[in-house]
This record gives structure tokens, C-alpha cells and sequence, in this order.
């Protein structure tokens, strides 16, 4: 499934709520029939395991080296020793197409595309069942935008996981999206498969999917005439 | 606006503010000494609060215990007592000056530090992404750093003691014309246990604070770059605050009859 919307509609506070990381107003959020609002943290922690999160800066340790962020997660349920987590963390790197060079390298020292694929090798770790992801290829270059596209259908498929992004790239919706829903302010104004987007027959959904400046999406009060 | 109402405010600002910070500190250390533990992570803590601190709290101790034996030569020739410099020196430094004054460069150093790492954490959502990895932000980040403060500054504080007294003593020797043996023997003349002890409590009084108000104001970090900075600043003036604030109350609680 994949999330779209414009900025500040509240697609990231979405996945945050889904996950707790936000407190929601009111409503009901359950992940496998278990209640998320107002669970207590045990029961959070509990239904975290789950997942895996992509998030939109990678967010990386920064003072721990590259493999060690990606073992983070098996390392913190103690599943594994630091030499095996080590190894582990050599093979998912391998998937996401980073070598062993940078096993020892710090966040700080990795350009934009290669935290995003570091980030997103700790993400998929832990096999998780439900994978999220903050806007996957914003910042990116075109060609790197389109393997972090690649990279995450893979991974999806081959985890066979549920998978939840959120995203303002209609290129990057177009590669990874099953079905589609879109946001406007804070509420899902349409849902449907990724082959009845262009029919939708919304005209918001138009004017956003076509990126249009005009339309019912209000953004410049009014255009100058010249 | 009514000043009265201004007053109300502010004041159930500052107490909803104290009770929040209380919780954090009692969160932390429960759920620290109950839950899984990070032994890296206390011990780098304490690496770099205890040994990197060391030769701020080294300079500051040495310069400190040479100005308090020229100060009070200087002062105390008008009474005609120089002879209690040395005694002067140690307990000024065990029992205030040496807690107090490492307390301060430490709040500054390792205070700052900690609020701008952890609220860095924040903005760029690393501390979304523990949560999202099965890990306790409170066990992994909070509670090593409030342990490392607690059982650091003491120590610190032990070696300010040491060296605070050296500085009495080269001032004093080689300045004042002291003789070295008298110097040290005046030193333990009238020293007792309990003006170490005293100092050491309020240094671990001092590093829990110091910790607690870096790792709360660093944690609870809004918006971006500015917002690290002001939780910076803000975690050394409110530790450095506090510091001064317990520093009278314990002194109360040890030495008043």
C-alpha cells in the first residue's frame, strides 16, 4: 500500500500513530486485531517487533559503524553474538548491494544513497512482517531514487511482508505500489489499485498524480495573471 | 495581560516542568535497573564522563587550590594565622570547592554534550528508530548516562581533592615559605572523614543532576537545529543552577547542628 499526499497532509504522522510513536487524538489503530491507542508500553513493545521502518533521513546511529546499525535489531533481542551479527549484517548488506568496505564506515562518512540502502538493509534484519516506509526516495537522485525502487520491491516480495510507504514521488509510487491511497488534510479521500489510479475519477487524486499547480488542491491563493 | 494570571502561569509552568523532569529521572533508573542492561553503554558513558572530564576538573582544581592558599595567606596575615592555610585549603577544597567547582566544568562539558547528542538523536528521529528496533530509549541512552554521572563525579571530585591540595601546597612552598612537611602534616591535621564523605555525596548528588538535566532537556528536543541548541544551553544553566541550589541544602543536611 502505498500513502500519497501533499506535504503536511499527515503521512508520516500516520505511520507514527500505527506504531505509537505518536499518541492519537481519538480512534482505534490495531495491527493484527491488537489495540495500539493507549496500549500499555509492554504491549507496544511487543507489537514493534513486528516491524521494520525505513525512515526518510535513514536516521542511522551515528556513533556506531555501518554493520552495527544494521545487526542493531538482532542484536537487541540478543538472538545473536557480535561476530555472527557481524556476518548476518555483511549478507543484508550484500541484498541491498553494499559490499564489505563499509562494515567499518560511520553514518557520517556515507552519501545520501547508501545511508537510505544501509538504512533500509537494518530495516529488513530483523525478516520483519510489516515494513513501513517515510518517503523512501525524497532527496534522492533519479537513477538512485529508482534502485532505492527496486530495493524495496525486492525486498518486500522476497520477505513476503506487508508494506506501507508513504511517498510524493509518482515515479516511485508507479514502480512499488500494489494498491494506492491518498491523503488530504488528514483525511483518505480515495483508495484504490495501483491500475485504477488514472480513472479515479477524483479530481484531486488529477490534479496531484498529474502535478498540477491548478485544481481543487489549493496551494497559491491565486496564480498572477502574466 | 494580568500579571496575576502571568504569575499563575509561570508558576504551574515551572511545576508541571519540575514534575516532568522528576518522572524522567525516576523512569530512567527503574526501568534501567530493572529491565535489560547495556553494559557498552554505561561504560563508554563512564569513559567519557570520568576519564576525558579529567583534565578540565584537573586544571580547574590545581589553579583553584593555588589562589585559595594565596588568598588566604594574603587574607589571614591580618590575623597573624597563616599557619592555617593548609587547613584552609583541604577543607575548602573537599568539602565545597572541589564538588562545587568540578560539578560546573562538568555540567558545562558533559551536560552540553549530552543534551546536543541526544537532541540531535531526536530531530534526525534516531530515537524513533530504537523504538521501531525493540530498544528502550530510557534503558539504552538515559539510564547509562545517569549512572555514569553518579559514580564519576565522585571519583573526579576524589582527584580535584588531591590535586587542589598540590596546588595549596606549591604556593605555599614555594611562595609563602612553608615547609613541605609541615604543609602536608597541617594538611590532615584537622581533616575529617566526614568533609570528604560530604563532598563525594554532592558530587554524586552533582552528576546525577548534571546527567538528568542533559538527558531530559537533550531528549524532549523540538524543531531542528535551534531547538538542540536551546536544549543545550538550557541543560548547563539549569544543571548549574540546581548544582548551586543542593549544594546549600546538603551543606545544611551534613554540617549545621
Amino acid at each position: 500500500m502505498v500513502v500519497i499526499g501533499g506535504s503536511g497532509t499527515g503521512k508520516s504522522v500516520l505511520l507514527k500513530c500505527i506504531l505509537g510513536l505518536m499518541p492519537a487524538d481519538s480512534g482505534s489503530i490495531q495491527v493484527d486485531g491488537e489495540e495500539v491507542v493507549g496500549a500499555r508500553t509492554a504491549a507496544l513493545d511487543r507489537i514493534r517487533l513486528k516491524f521494520g521502518m525505513l525512515f526518510q533521513g535513514a536516521a542511522l546511529f551515528d556513533s556506531l559503524p555501518v554493520w552495527e546499525n544494521v545487526a542493531f535489531g538482532l542484536l537487541a533481542r540478543r538472538q545473536l553474538g557480535r561476530a555472527e551479527a557481524r556476518e548476518r549484517a555483511l549478507a543484508v548488506l550484500a541484498r541491498v548491494g553494499l559490499g564489505a568496505e563499509v562494515l567499518d564506515l560511520y553514518p557520517a562518512e556515507l552519501s545520501g544513497g547508501m545511508q537510505k540502502r544501509v538504512g533500509l538493509a537494518r530495516a529488513i534484519a530483523t525478516e520483519p512482517e510489516i515494513l513501513f516506509f517515510d518517503e523512501p526516495t525524497t532527496g534522492l537522485d533519479p537513477i538512485m531514487a529508482d534502485v532505492i525502487n527496486e530495493l524495496v520491491r525486492r525486498s518486500v516480495r522476497k520477505l513476503g511482508a506487508t508494506a506501507v510507504s508513504i511517498t510524493h514521488d509518482m515515479a516511485s509510487v508507479r514502480k512499488i505500489a500494489d494498491r494506492v491511497a491518498m491523503l488530504y488534510d488528514g483525511v483518505i479521500i480515495w483508495e484504490g489499485s495501483i491500475e485504477e489510479i488514472d480513472h479515479s475519477g477524483n479530481p484531486y487524486v488529477d490534479q496531484f498524480i498529474h502535478g498540477r499547480a491548478e485544481g481543487p488542491i489549493r496551494v497559491l491563493q491565486m496564480l498572477p495573471a502574466d | 495581560m494580568n500579571p496575576l494570571a502571568a504569575t499563575g502561569r509561570a508558576t504551574l509552568t515551572v511545576s508541571q516542568t519540575v514534575g516532568e523532569i522528576a518522572f524522567f529521572a525516576l523512569d530512567g533508573m527503574f526501568r534501567g535497573l530493572r529491565g535489560p542492561w547495556y553494559p557498552r553503554q554505561i561504560l563508554r558513558q563512564m569513559i567519557e564522563i570520568g576519564y576525558y572530564s579529567l583534565p578540565v576538573v584537573g586544571l580547574t582544581a590545581i589553579f583553584t587550590g593555588m589562589v585559595l592558599a594565596l588568598q588566604s595567606y594574603t587574607g589571614f596575615s591580618r590575623f597573624e594565622a597563616p599557619g592555617a592555610i593548609p587547613t584552609i585549603v583541604v577543607l575548602s577544597m573537599t568539602r565545597e570547592l572541589g564538588p562545587v567547582l568540578a560539578g560546573l566544568m562538568v555540567a558545562g562539558r558533559v551536560g552540553a554534550a549530552m543534551a546536543a547528542e541526544l537532541g540531535t538523536m531526536r530531530v534526525t528521529e534516531q530515537i524513533d528508530a530504537l523504538l521501531t528496533l525493540a530498544t528502550d530509549p530510557l534503558r539504552y541512552l538515559v539510564f547509562p548516562r545517569l549512572v555514569a554521572g553518579l559514580l564519576m563525579l565522585p571519583l573526579l571530585v576524589l582527584v580535584a581533592d588531591v590535586i587542589g591540595v598540590m596546588g595549596g601546597y606549591l604556593v605555599s612552598v614555594y611562595k609563602l615559605g612553608f615547609g613541605p612537611i609541615e604543609y602536608i602534616n597541617r594538611t590532615f591535621d584537622h581533616l575529617e572523614v566526614q568533609d570528604v564523605v560530604s563532598g563525594l555525596v554532592k558530587a554524586a548528588v552533582f552528576g546525577f543532576i548534571v546527567a538528568l538535566m542533559g538527558c531530559y532537556m537533550g531528549y524532549h528536543s523540538r524543531g531542528g537545529a535551534q531547538g538542540v541548541g536551546a536544549a543545550t544551553t538550557r541543560a548547563v544553566v539549569t544543571a548549574s543552577i540546581l548544582i548551586l541550589t543542593a549544594d546549600y541544602m546538603l551543606t545544611e543536611i551534613f554540617f549545621s547542628r
